[in-house]
């Protein structure tokens, strides 16, 4: 493998995705920040007012940390999945194929960008958060670390997405039928303590609930789950499908006949 | 040296079809190539094994040397691919698709960006650089797929119908570009439709029917394979009936012009001696159809005759 060729062939791909990313703000900026100053509004000052606090902080604060992570996670898939599937529905994917690029190099391309997209609007969500509620961080490593590698994770999977994907219908099944539902019971409104015991142990089994403690233990020091496991879990995603992901590419599924 | 070497290559695809049933070429460092053959006798899908969009059943491929089995990515770096369909993200900018393809080859932005002006003008869309894609004409897109497989500066050019689509000033301009580009050494291979730019611009003349290479020969030689020519004959003096012209097979299209067909190894100044005996005074004389197209159409329905 040509090292300075995959470098910058890396470096093109991610360039291209901020371009995309920019170019389409519309799609890709505005819903995330109208979405979440809804959250923070309805849920965080609304309706939190009445909750009251939840693992020791007010309910607005509780939410934040996973509001970001939401907002990380549904950014960074559906960034890989809409730019790689449009590349193989527009058949300009070809452009890569015949290159000299490694199908390492096309995946951490598509990846990076996801992450790029993913922190871009985390880093935007967290500075509505900063209208609402006031955020310290008690561990930046662990809240760093944990944004980015859950980034990553979703990242990879909307890549397995949009190499599997045939039709638009396809890239839009996982994150309405999946994604939003495990979002939503992965603790980012509530502390699975609050469940009883049988749907604790069930929510167990779901990996963004690992995320979203993380780096909820990162910002505000609080978690339902061991921090140890969630790297360990976190490590084996990541990878388990950059892996997944290189043997679907180099058996050319999705991009060769 | 090669720049391409196919050994019996075969293709079937997942649902049963056999596109290649074991084909060989070898197209020579600096040979203007054409692939030709009917509408799916395997052109586009050999492309495809060429150019790594298309896994192989089974068979080699060497580009320059390169095995794609055992030295893909070197094989890769060599070609330069215009496909028959568009394939470019024709949401993005003329420059954008060219700079980054130049990228994906490893190039640095600072290059790619001087090759761009190099092609995009030479190709005549540097004014266009800043278009979106999707905004260019038929012609332009075509003309920026050339740009684009040729900002690496690929030793072997592969060309998949080019100028499908193109009115003619542009395909004769374009064709004049491919010549200069392979004059300077780039080889080329082009699988066309439009049989007289093959005949126009390509040395070498392979046909591929139903998955199997029928002819590979220097364009020379199989154009003198061709048996029969018929020319139409613009005549000074309208004619009543074609005339009776000994040794030559004569029909009049209408009273000013004369179809004579004449079979291999005749003298033209024999037809021509013929036609001043009988009062015939010529004023222009052409090809009623292309050569290689009358070549084309006599092989490939021979061979369909033969296997019906």
């Amino acid at each position: 493998m040509n090292f300075r060729v995959n470098w910058i062939g890396f470096k093109t791909i991610v360039r291209k995705e901020f371009i995309r990313v920019v170019r389409i703000w519309i799609q890709t900026i505005v819903p995330p920040a109208i979405t979440m100053t809804l959250y923070f509004i309805i849920f965080g000052n609304l309706i939190g007012r009445r909750i009251g606090e939840m693992d020791g902080f007010d309910y607005m604060q509780y939410i934040a940390p996973g509001l970001i992570m939401m907002s990380v996670i549904t950014n960074s898939y559906g960034n890989v999945v809409s730019s790689f599937f449009g590349a193989k529905f527009g058949k300009h994917v070809e452009e890569m194929v015949v290159a000299p690029l490694s199908n390492a190099t096309i995946i951490l391309g598509h990846v990076a960008g996801g992450v790029v997209r993913g922190l871009f609007v985390g880093a935007m969500v967290t500075a509505i958060a900063l209208f609402f509620t006031n955020l310290t961080v008690a561990h930046p490593l662990i809240t760093f670390s944990m944004v980015i590698l859950a980034s990553v994770v979703f990242a990879l999977l909307g890549f397995v997405n949009a190499v599997f994907a045939k039709k638009f219908d396809d890239i839009s099944i996982i994150p309405t039928f999946v994604l939003t539902p495990l979002t939503y019971l992965g603790g980012v409104f509530y502390s699975i303590s609050m469940l009883p015991e049988f749907w604790q142990n069930i929510s167990l089994g779901n990996p963004i609930l690992y995320m979203v403690n993380a780096f909820r233990y990162g910002i505000l020091g609080v978690s339902d789950i061991s921090i140890e496991y969630a790297y360990l879990l976190v490590g084996v995603f990541v990878v388990g499908l950059f892996s997944l992901n290189l043997f679907l590419l180099n058996r050319g599924i999705g991009i060769r006949e | 040296m090669h720049a391409l070497t196919i050994k019996d290559l075969t293709k079937t695809y997942s649902n049963g079809v056999q596109a290649l049933k074991g084909i060989d070429l070898s197209v020579e460092s600096g040979d203007f190539y054409a692939l030709l053959g009917p509408n799916g006798a395997g052109k586009t899908t050999a492309i495809g094994i060429i150019s790594s969009l298309v896994n192989k059943t089974s068979g080699r491929v060497e580009i320059f040397g390169h095995d794609i089995d055992t030295d893909l990515e070197t094989a890769k770096s060599c070609i330069g691919l215009v496909p028959q369909e568009l394939n470019m993200n024709t949401f993005d900018s003329v420059l954008n698709i060219v700079v980054n393809q130049a990228g994906y080859y490893g190039i640095e932005r600072g290059l790619a960006l001087q090759r761009a002006e190099t092609y995009l003008g030479e190709l005549r869309l540097w004014d266009k650089r800043s278009e979106i894609a999707r905004n260019l004409s038929g012609g332009m897109k075509r003309r920026l797929m050339i740009a684009r497989a040729l900002i690496h500066e690929p030793r072997l050019l592969i060309l998949d119908e080019p100028t499908a689509g193109v009115d003619i000033e542009i395909r004769r301009s374009m064709w004049d570009f491919l010549r200069r580009t392979n004059e300077a050494g780039t080889t080329i291979i082009l699988t066309t439709h439009y049989l007289e730019e093959a005949e126009s611009l390509c040395r070498h003349v392979a046909i591929i029917d139903e998955g199997k290479i029928i002819e590979d020969a220097p364009m020379s030689t199989v154009l003198r394979k061709l048996q029969r020519e018929v020319f139409v004959l613009s005549v000074r003096d309208p004619l009543e009936s074609a005339p009776n012209l000994p040794g030559f097979e004569t029909n009049l299209r209408d009273s000013c012009e004369l179809e004579v067909a004449v079979t291999a190894g005749t003298n033209l100044n024999t037809l021509f001696g013929t036609l001043s005996d009988s009062g015939i005074t010529v004023l222009s004389l052409r090809n009623k159809a292309n050569r290689l197209e009358e070549l084309f159409m006599g092989l490939v329905e021979n061979k369909q005759s033969a296997t019906g």
